[in-house]
């Protein structure tokens, strides 16, 4: 069974499907983690992260790594053999337990070379979410490489592969949720485009809960509208600072999973207690897990209010930003990077030099994350941008910490433990 | 970190822009976006050319731009070694050796470090920041420095 597939009948069989960030470059360590993955209490699919090297194709610095033992922040996927990968999935994937290979990468192919060679069909990415946001590979390399990329894993056979779009999470925080929603369909759209039918989409939580419901259920409708074959909606815990107390951080990771379920969606990755501080271990990743699954099986399908059943705002302002990329020419790649030269899609505060640079997103105060500046993308009469003060420096450095401080700040209401004094794992 | 905000200083139009950079092997974003605001609230225009910027194209910038200063930030522990690199070749350029350039952010791998500090400064560096909260006064302390007459020409 593919791994949208079972996805899809776990949801459908009433669980939230949660899945951990784990790389290690030792195989039976990375063995160890997924191992400990699935026998965690909870719908789990299991995780294989690259080390960033693998991820910038530079294999001399992994040669090195192995060569001096020195550890990486990832599984070096390209550059064990084949069958080492193959070795380390033996007896623990299988229908029950499918493994989707995470990287970041605008030049994947040799990682989708190496995940089908080692029997794998499951990974995620896209052109422009694995480009815009790191380094300065031109967003036409990144778009002829992932045409690549999807030729490559259409072409292995062991299973029908899943590819799932990166586009929700650009940057991580302060990307008003609009244009997170447009640029996962339109990279789904594009997937299928180039022969991959089976994709998800993806939507990482931001600062308002009620405006994330609206998020999610506008990427859905979306996708019904513009998908083929079959897809699902995975949710990223918020991907920004992260609160630094342990109840501040269950707090934010229970909203997620509470997201997830309210909002339709059938997966969810997780961040856990540590991710203010460090590099999260196997046993707090678990725990992270477990944590969201139980909340998830605790959170009803209230009926949320009409704003939050259509999409609303975010549903009107990400059809106008999709639209304007579909009438520029039928193949998805051109007309992504036509809209990027015209800033008709424009993330704020991406410095790539293929992303015009001329918006701005701000946290309103009621929480919600909207546009302080739009540029040239078509949501003039769509969106007030002229309510609010100018941005400045110490009200940035406030935005980035708006959440972690929010959720702190009810923690300390309650009396906070450490992070670090209460969980009991050595760094 | 307490950051004094100046609203009422805007970049006067003749004004040269000033540089924002991070160095060859660091992808982040954020602190590159703060400083832009910064050093825009001091009055100057910014010309932020992000993360993972390749020395070459670092020096061909400033050689066409020839901005007011440069502010070059790190925060992945490697901006000791990538800035000590830069800052060599940079200066072996005849007509950026006065150029005024910065460094700061968390230049080595276990915190503020005096010796890479030193290094950094006597290899070139007008100012070094390291791992030090007071960076953004201490930044435009030194671009007022620059404001008040302190400003040498570029060759």
């Amino acid at each position: 069974m593919n791994f949208g597939d079972l996805v899809r009948r776990r949801h459908a069989g009433g669980r939230l499907v949660v899945q951990p960030r784990m790389g290690m470059s030792d195989p039976e360590t990375m063995r160890a983690g997924l191992l400990a993955t699935r026998k965690a209490e909870a719908s789990t699919v299991g995780t294989i992260t690259v080390d960033s090297y693998t991820r910038q194709d530079d294999l001399a610095a992994i040669a090195e790594a192995l060569r001096d033992g020195k550890p990486l922040n990832g599984y070096p996927i390209a550059s064990h053999p084949a069958q080492t990968t193959r070795a380390l999935l033996d007896g623990l994937w299988d229908e029950q337990f499918p493994v989707q290979v995470r990287h970041g990468s605008a030049r994947p192919q040799r990682i989708i070379r190496a995940l089908t060679k080692a029997g794998l069909h499951a990974t995620e990415g896209g052109p422009v979410s694995y480009c815009l946001p790191y380094g300065r590979t031109p967003l036409a390399d990144s778009v002829r490489n992932w045409r690549e990329a999807c030729e490559l894993l259409a072409d292995a056979d062991e299973e029908r592969p899943h590819l799932e779009s990166f586009g929700g999470c650009m940057l991580g925080q302060l990307c008003p949720p609009s244009l997170l929603v447009a640029i996962s369909v339109l990279e789904a759209m594009f997937f299928q485009q180039n022969g991959i039918d089976d994709v998800s989409v993806s939507y990482a939580q931001q600062t308002d809960p009620g405006q994330d419901l609206e998020a999610v259920t506008a990427l859905r409708r979306l996708c019904g509208e513009l998908l083929s074959g079959t897809w699902h909606v995975v949710v990223y815990t918020y991907m920004g600072a992260f609160p630094r107390t342990e109840e501040g951080a269950l707090s934010l990771l229970g909203a997620s999973a509470e997201l997830a379920v309210r909002g339709g969606a059938q997966r969810l990755i997780v961040k856990t207690v540590a991710e203010a501080v460090r590099i999260p271990t196997v046993a707090e990743n678990v725990a992270a897990l477990e944590h969201a699954d139980t909340v998830a099986r605790r959170a009803g399908a209230a009926e949320p209010p009409e704003h939050e059943r259509d999409g609303g705002q975010v549903y009107r302002e990400a059809r106008v930003l999709v639209e304007a990329v579909l009438d520029q020419c039928a193949d998805l790649g051109d007309a992504l990077l036509r809209a990027f030269a015209r800033g008709q899609l424009d993330v704020p505060f991406c410095l790539h030099p293929d992303n015009a640079g001329r918006t701005r997103g701000r946290i309103g105060p009621d929480s919600r994350l909207g546009w302080a500046a739009t540029g040239a993308m078509p949501l003039k009469g769509l969106v007030n941008t002229s309510a609010g003060t100018a941005l400045t420096a110490s009200g940035f450095l406030a935005s980035l910490s708006h959440v972690q401080h929010t959720h702190d700040t009810s923690a300390l209401a309650t009396g906070p433990r450490s992070i670090e004094a209460n969980s009991g794992v050595r760094r | 970190m307490n950051v004094v905000v100046e609203e009422d200083r805007r970049p006067a139009p003749d004004a040269r822009p000033v540089i924002v950079s991070s160095t060859v092997s660091d992808a982040h974003t954020w602190n590159l976006v703060y400083l832009q605001l910064l050093i825009e609230e001091l009055g100057y225009q910014v010309v932020n050319l992000g993360p993972c910027v390749p020395e070459e194209e670092l020096i061909a910038a400033c050689a066409r731009i020839r901005p007011a200063f440069v502010v070059l930030s790190s925060v992945n522990g490697h901006g000791g070694q990538d800035g000590l690199r830069l800052i060599r070749r940079l200066r072996a350029v005849g007509e950026l050796r006065d150029l005024p350039i910065v460094i700061g952010g968390k230049l080595g791998i276990g915190g503020a470090d005096p010796r890479i500090v030193a290094e950094l400064a006597a290899a070139g560096f007008d100012a070094v920041f390291d791992d030090n909260s007071d960076g953004p006064v201490l930044l435009r302390r030194f671009a007022r420095g620059l404001d008040s007459g302190g400003r040498r020409e570029l060759r």
